[in-house]
């Protein structure tokens, strides 16, 4: 096994935790931290192409995870903002609850 | 022109204005409308006698007999119709007799209708009846004669009616007027016909009348599609007219019902003077009836001189072997007026104006007296008119049983003493001289046997014997106010008896004014001085006719006092003589020939079966017509409004609702949950890695 | 001073009486007073008219020409002839009778004598029109107040007879109308009177075939359809059998008032249509059809008196009886279309004739609306109940009530003395040697008039007194006095019909000479 595939394996088992918890979680809080999950997993991804892929030599793999972390840092204060929000409207985080979007 | 003839009009005016105020008058004011009515009508006579002296003395100074009046009525187009009056000896003559008679049975109606709640109605009808037959005995123009020829239907038909809360006048009323209009009708197209050949309905217009000769000539030359001669087809349409108003058969029918009347009525209009207008009619256009190409023949009888004869003759028969079988007092003598009016148009056809006419002034004399003193007879008896419920009057009621025998002689024909004598011989020798056939004479001379015979047979029971009403007294129906309280039989009142013996007069002197030696009728109606001479009996043919006809009467008398006299009849019940002998016959002239049913059955049937089938055709075939194309619009509509709601409505409505389901099936997984759209997301991600996975694999 | 009035203002009163009656709205008492004295003032000046009138020509006078529509050839063009006047006089003399028959009118007074008044401005426009254009305005204009007037006071099928009655004038209408207009799309002109020139002249035939480019045949035919299609309005209008059905249930089920009116002045429209517009215009066609024509007449004639015969209710004897009378004026118009050139002794049988049928017009109105008015007195009385077996021995209770409407009964017989007789013996006189086979069977109907109207005589004024009626009260003086004018007339007529003959006399001669 190739130390490329060892990294993808462990990110597509990250990534489909991370999607489980969104997915079943009902928790808002819980989807959130999946959703992070998700995000490093796709990280873990641009780092090990970087590090095992055609030109390691330029830092573009690093660059790109560190402006999704940042990213992914504020779209976490944004959700749980949201999160916040919401709960003091419905009092709850229950995600289940929540289908005001229903057509 | 004489004062007389310019004023003629005031005749008819006279009574019309006194039928006009008497409509006025309040019930009450009985005495009032009775002196209007026999006031006018004594000033009408006295007038009348005026203008017949004015005629004699024309006739003696050689002068012209015949003066006309004619006067423009109305404009159409670029001509005027006019009407006018004529002062003739014949309309001389019937003015005396109708003003006399009327004035006599209007002194009598107010004896007789004394009690009645509508006697001023009773005299206005009357005046209004003398206006107009009077106006008919005037004009001189057959469209006036018509008018009031249809104004004299009018008041007979209130006259019948008179007593109208009983069905049976209204009824009789009712068929005397469509009866006569039957007539009138075929006397209309008749005068329709006249006036488009003639171009003038005037009968004397100084030359261009239509019975003068240019009209005559040009009418005889004018022939119809079917090869008669227009003056025939006139002559009989107006002829027809005249059968109609006379009673003659076949349109007799009306008469014997008309007794439902008040008798002065019958005695006024139904014996003496409105029936006798179809005879005078014919009279009045003899010039047309005699009208024919062949100048130069002597005597012919044209085509419809000899209809007249023979409906004349046949009536004269038929009715006087009815008139044997009746049992209502007045029936009987409605038979025998019917007969009578028969034998003057007889007379008419085979002896001309002369015989037919003096006929009707005799008949009218005796014949009203005969009404007269029937009505008389009801009055004392209660309103009774069933001769077999009589009897024995002859003690009771002296004055009307000496005047009715009078009357009965005169029509019987008795010889010498009596009018009805002299002018059914005349008739009766013209019989026997006419060229086309005997046979009328023998239907005459057994008419008068039957005359004899029925008016001996009604003698013997009213007068004769033992009475047989008191028995059936209780049962006597008062058809009106009822006015004695006393059950026998009485005299009646002088105001009824009076008019009866001058009557009775009449009827024995007026023979001496027609007699073969001095006959002096003929020769004042055709305006020449008469001549006095006993050579006249002596004439061919004559005397054979005379004692022929003395012996007929004396055998009908003799029969019906073999019959009637010879045993005294004791009970109302017990059948008639003739009916013993013979029941069969009798039935069916008791019944009149079954002349009524006949037409029951026949024409009145086909009448009503024309009127339903024409309301039939109105209301299903006319109006199923347009009913079925209303259908026709509204079932297309329908079909319209079906396709609209079921075809067009429903697949649209179907349609929104298959979208609105299918909207609400889709909206179900719009369920608004954040995660199950992940789900759905997460369900498609692996699909899709499936996919590429198998994709790559092959 | 000169008062000759001019027609529009004849026109014009019951207009404004209408609206006059309308404004005063609620007060009933008012509104029929003021209503009454609109129609008599509509009577005085027809009366002044009559005065007026220039009996010795026979051609149009009070003539008014106004142009109006000049691109359509639409001109306000009104005249009076002696038939107009003839016409104006019966409608103007009608109008104050119905009236008076609805005197006690409980429901809507106000309205009910406006359209009463509408109707009479709309038959006086009819009578004097001289354009199709407004002359059409009227005819439809005096529809429609009858439909209301039916429609909202009428008996119990009111309904279904106010309905027929207009569907069936309608569809005559529509017919009428579009002939007109097929004459106007070929000629350009709506005038009757220059119409009527143009078909003596034969410039109309020649229009139509020019303009169609068709033969002369196919434009004979052309006009035989518009003949007809016109023919048609006036047949539903008279009516001539078998567009008659409609006339029996409407003249039941009207107002009495209405019905006089309709019998005595609405009927006169589609037959004073055939003479003043039919005859002119399309004698060449209506020449062409008089035979059968001349049988619809007779069937009218006799048809509709067998059909009165078995009827139960009076107003439906008298409806029949209208139709009957009706038609001796159609055998009349019909007859005289035989061609007869120059032939004097004829031409004076079809003045004869058309001098009979205007009589006849103006007395039928007369004496039947006379008649409806006696059964509207007899309803009153009791309780709305008019059928013949209904009654019984009234002349015992009533009698100066049956003797008055015997005068009337008598009238519409044909008895002489009375005004009936002379207008029917002068249709039968021209008729007889024009077409003697279709006056022979008119008598027939002569005959059964006498059998209905003396059988209402019979049923309802002999006989036993109906106890039911034991109490009838008679004649009112009030009724009397109204009544008298209507009698008085029929007698004055009766015996001195100069009177109409006169006055009428000239334009018979004129129109007579127009159809030779």
């Amino acid at each position: 096994m190739t130390p490329l595939s060892s990294c993808l394996l462990l990110s597509s088992l990250l990534f489909s935790v991370g999607f489980a918890g969104v997915l079943m979680r009902r928790n808002a809080i819980l989807i959130l931290i999946g959703i992070e999950l998700m995000l490093n997993a796709a990280n873990l991804n641009f780092i090990a192409f970087w590090r095992y892929g055609s030109a390691p030599e330029a830092l573009t793999g690093v660059m790109f995870v560190i402006f999704s972390i940042g990213v992914a840092a504020a779209e976490a204060a944004v959700g749980l903002a949201l999160i916040i929000s919401i709960y003091r409207h419905r009092k709850t985080t229950q995600i289940d609850r929540m289908n005001s979007m229903r057509g | 022109m004489t004062w007389i003839v310019r004023n003629l009009w005031l005749i008819p005016a006279l009574p019309a204005l006194a039928a006009g105020l008497s409509a006025l008058a309040k019930r009450h004011q009985r005495r009032f409308s009775a002196s209007l009515a026999i006031g006018a009508m004594g000033l009408s006579f006295l007038l009348s006698l005026c203008a017949f002296s004015q005629v004699m003395l024309a006739i003696a100074h050689g002068q012209a007999s015949r003066q006309v009046v004619n006067f423009p009525w109305f404009q159409f187009g670029d001509q005027w119709l006019k009407l006018g009056w004529m002062l003739d000896p014949l309309t001389a003559i019937m003015l005396v007799m109708v003003t006399f008679v009327g004035l006599l049975i209007f002194i009598y109606s107010t004896g007789y209708m004394a009690h009645d709640d509508n006697f001023t109605r009773f005299f206005c009808f009357l005046s209004l009846f003398a206006a107009a037959m009077l106006g008919v005995v005037i004009a001189n123009s057959l469209l006036l004669l018509f008018m009031c020829w249809e104004l004299v239907g009018l008041t007979s038909y209130l006259l019948i009616g008179f007593w109208y809360h009983k069905p049976s006048a209204a009824a009789a009323a009712k068929k005397a007027f469509i009866t006569t209009r039957i007539g009138d009708l075929a006397f209309l197209v008749g005068m329709l016909w006249l006036f488009s050949q003639a171009g003038t309905l005037l009968f004397y217009d100084q030359g261009a009348g239509c019975l003068e000769h240019s009209a005559l000539t040009a009418m005889v030359a004018h022939l119809t599609s079917i090869g008669m001669a227009a003056s025939t087809g006139i002559a009989l349409l107006i002829f027809a007219g005249a059968v109609g108003k006379s009673g003659q058969v076949p349109l007799h029918v009306w008469l014997p019902d008309a007794m439902e009347g008040p008798t002065p009525v019958s005695a006024l209009i139904h014996a003496a003077t409105m029936v006798a207008a179809g005879v005078f009619l014919v009279a009045r256009v003899y010039p047309l009836m005699a009208a024919h190409s062949d100048t130069a023949s002597v005597i012919t009888a044209t085509t419809a001189l000899q209809v007249v004869t023979w409906i004349g003759a046949i009536t004269a028969v038929f009715a006087a072997l009815i008139a044997v079988a009746q049992n209502d007092i007045k029936r009987i003598l409605a038979y025998s007026t019917v007969s009578q009016l028969g034998y003057m148009m007889m007379g008419l056809g085979v002896g001309g104006v002369a015989v037919g006419m003096f006929h009707l002034i005799t008949h009218a004399f005796f014949k009203s007296l005969l009404f007269m003193g029937a009505g008389s007879v009801i009055h004392g008896c209660q309103e009774e008119q069933d001769i077999r419920r009589m009897g024995g009057l002859s003690k009771l009621m002296p004055i009307t049983f000496a005047t009715y025998a009078v009357g009965m002689l005169a029509l019987c024909g008795f010889p010498l003493f009596f009018s009805g004598f002299w002018s059914k011989d005349a008739i009766l020798h013209a019989a026997m001289g006419w060229s086309i056939s005997r046979v009328p004479f023998y239907l005459g001379s057994l008419g008068a046997l039957l005359t004899a015979f029925y008016m001996t047979r009604q003698v013997y029971y009213v007068f004769f014997g033992t009475s047989r009403l008191a028995s059936h007294n209780e049962v006597a129906p008062a058809t009106h106010a009822p006015h004695s309280t006393s059950a026998t039989p009485h005299e009646s009142p002088s105001n009824m008896t009076v008019p009866l013996v001058l009557l009775a007069t009449c009827a024995i002197l007026l023979g001496a004014i027609g007699t073969p030696a001095w006959p002096w009728f003929d020769s004042f109606l055709s305006g020449e001085s008469p001549v006095f001479a006993f050579a006249g009996f002596l004439e061919h043919g004559i005397l054979p006719v005379m004692l022929t006809s003395t012996l007929i009467v004396f055998l009908g008398l003799a029969l019906g006092w073999w019959f009637y006299g010879r045993k005294p009849i004791l009970s109302a019940d017990r059948p008639d003589a003739l009916e013993q002998l013979h029941p069969g016959i009798f039935h069916v002239l008791q019944n009149k020939f079954y002349v009524d049913e006949l037409y029951e059955h026949t024409v009145i049937r086909w009448n009503s079966a024309l009127a339903t089938f024409s309301d039939w055709l109105d209301r299903w075939v006319w109006n199923g017509v347009v009913m079925s194309v209303s259908n026709l619009v509204l079932g297309l509509s329908w079909l319209a409004r079906s396709t609209d709601t079921y075809l067009v409505n429903t697949s649209f409505d179907e349609g929104c609702h298959t979208v609105t389901t299918s909207g609400k099936l889709l909206a179900r997984l719009q369920s608004g949950r954040t995660q199950s759209y992940l789900r759905m997301v997460g369900i498609a991600f692996a699909a899709l890695v499936l996919v590429l996975i198998w994709s790559a694999r092959s | 001073m000169n008062l000759t009035p001019s027609i529009s203002s004849l026109t014009v009163v019951p207009l404004v009486g209408a609206l006059a009656v309308l404004a005063l709205g609620s007060n009933r008492k008012l509104a029929r007073g003021v209503a009454l004295a609109f129609a008599f003032l509509a009577l005085l000046v027809t009366l002044l008219l009559w005065h007026h009138f220039n009996s010795a020509s026979g051609t149009l006078q009070f003539e008014e020409v106004h142009a109006w529509i000049p691109a359509l050839g639409v001109q306000y063009h009104v005249g009076a002839d002696g038939l107009s006047l003839l016409m104006l006089l019966l409608s103007t003399l009608i109008v104050p009778m119905s009236m008076a028959a609805s005197w006690h009118i409980q429901e809507k007074p106000s309205l009910y004598f406006a359209l009463i008044l509408l109707l009479e401005a709309g038959l006086i426009g009819t009578f004097t029109a001289l354009n199709f254009f407004h002359w059409f305005l009227f005819w439809e204009l005096s529809l429609i107040p009858a439909f209301f007037l039916i429609r909202l006071w009428g008996g119990s099928q009111r309904a279904t007879a106010a309905t027929q009655f207009f569907l069936y004038t309608m569809v005559g209408s529509v017919t009428l109308l579009l002939s007109f207009l097929a004459l106007f799309l070929y000629t350009g002109i709506f005038d009757f009177i220059t119409l009527g020139e143009l078909a003596r002249s034969g410039h109309l035939l020649q229009s139509l075939a020019a303009t169609s480019h068709g033969t002369a045949a196919t434009a004979d035919r052309f006009a035989l359809l518009l003949c007809l299609g016109a023919l048609l309005g006036f047949a539903v209008k008279v009516p001539i059998v078998p567009f008659h059905t409609w006339l029996p249930a409407t003249y039941a089920e009207a107002p009495t008032g209405i019905t006089m009116l309709l019998t005595g002045t609405m009927s006169k429209m589609g037959l004073y249509g055939l003479i003043r517009i039919l005859l002119p215009i399309f004698y060449l066609q209506m020449r062409s059809m008089r035979t059968p024509l001349l049988w619809l007449a007779v069937a009218t004639v006799v048809l509709s008196a067998y059909a009165a015969l078995v009827q139960k209710d009076l107003k439906r004897i008298f409806a029949y009886s209208s139709i009957n009378h009706l038609g001796y004026c159609l055998l009349g118009i019909f007859s005289i279309l035989k061609f007869t050139g120059d032939d004097p002794a004829l031409l004076s049988e079809k003045a004869a004739a058309l001098s009979g049928v205007f009589l006849q017009m103006f007395n039928h109105g007369l004496t039947a609306a006379t008649l409806f008015w006696f059964v509207a007195l007899l309803e009153k009385r009791s309780g709305g109940l008019r059928g013949l077996n209904d009654f019984g021995g009234l002349r015992k209770v009533a009698p100066v009530f049956c003797g008055l409407m015997g005068i009337a009964l008598f009238s519409s017989l044909g008895l002489p003395g009375l005004n009936g007789f002379i207008g029917e013996f002068l249709i039968f006189k021209g008729v007889f040697p024009l077409a003697g086979w279709a006056a022979s069977l008119s008598t027939l109907g002569l005959l059964l008039t006498a059998i209905f109207l003396l059988g209402i005589m019979q049923r309802v004024f002999a006989g036993p007194l109906n106890p039911s009626f034991a109490h009838m009260p008679d004649l009112t003086t009030a009724e009397r006095l109204s009544l008298f004018p209507a009698l008085a007339l029929m007698v004055t007529l009766g015996i001195y019909p100069q009177l109409v003959l006169g006055v009428i006399n000239s334009t018979v001669l004129h129109l007579v000479q127009q159809i030779r």
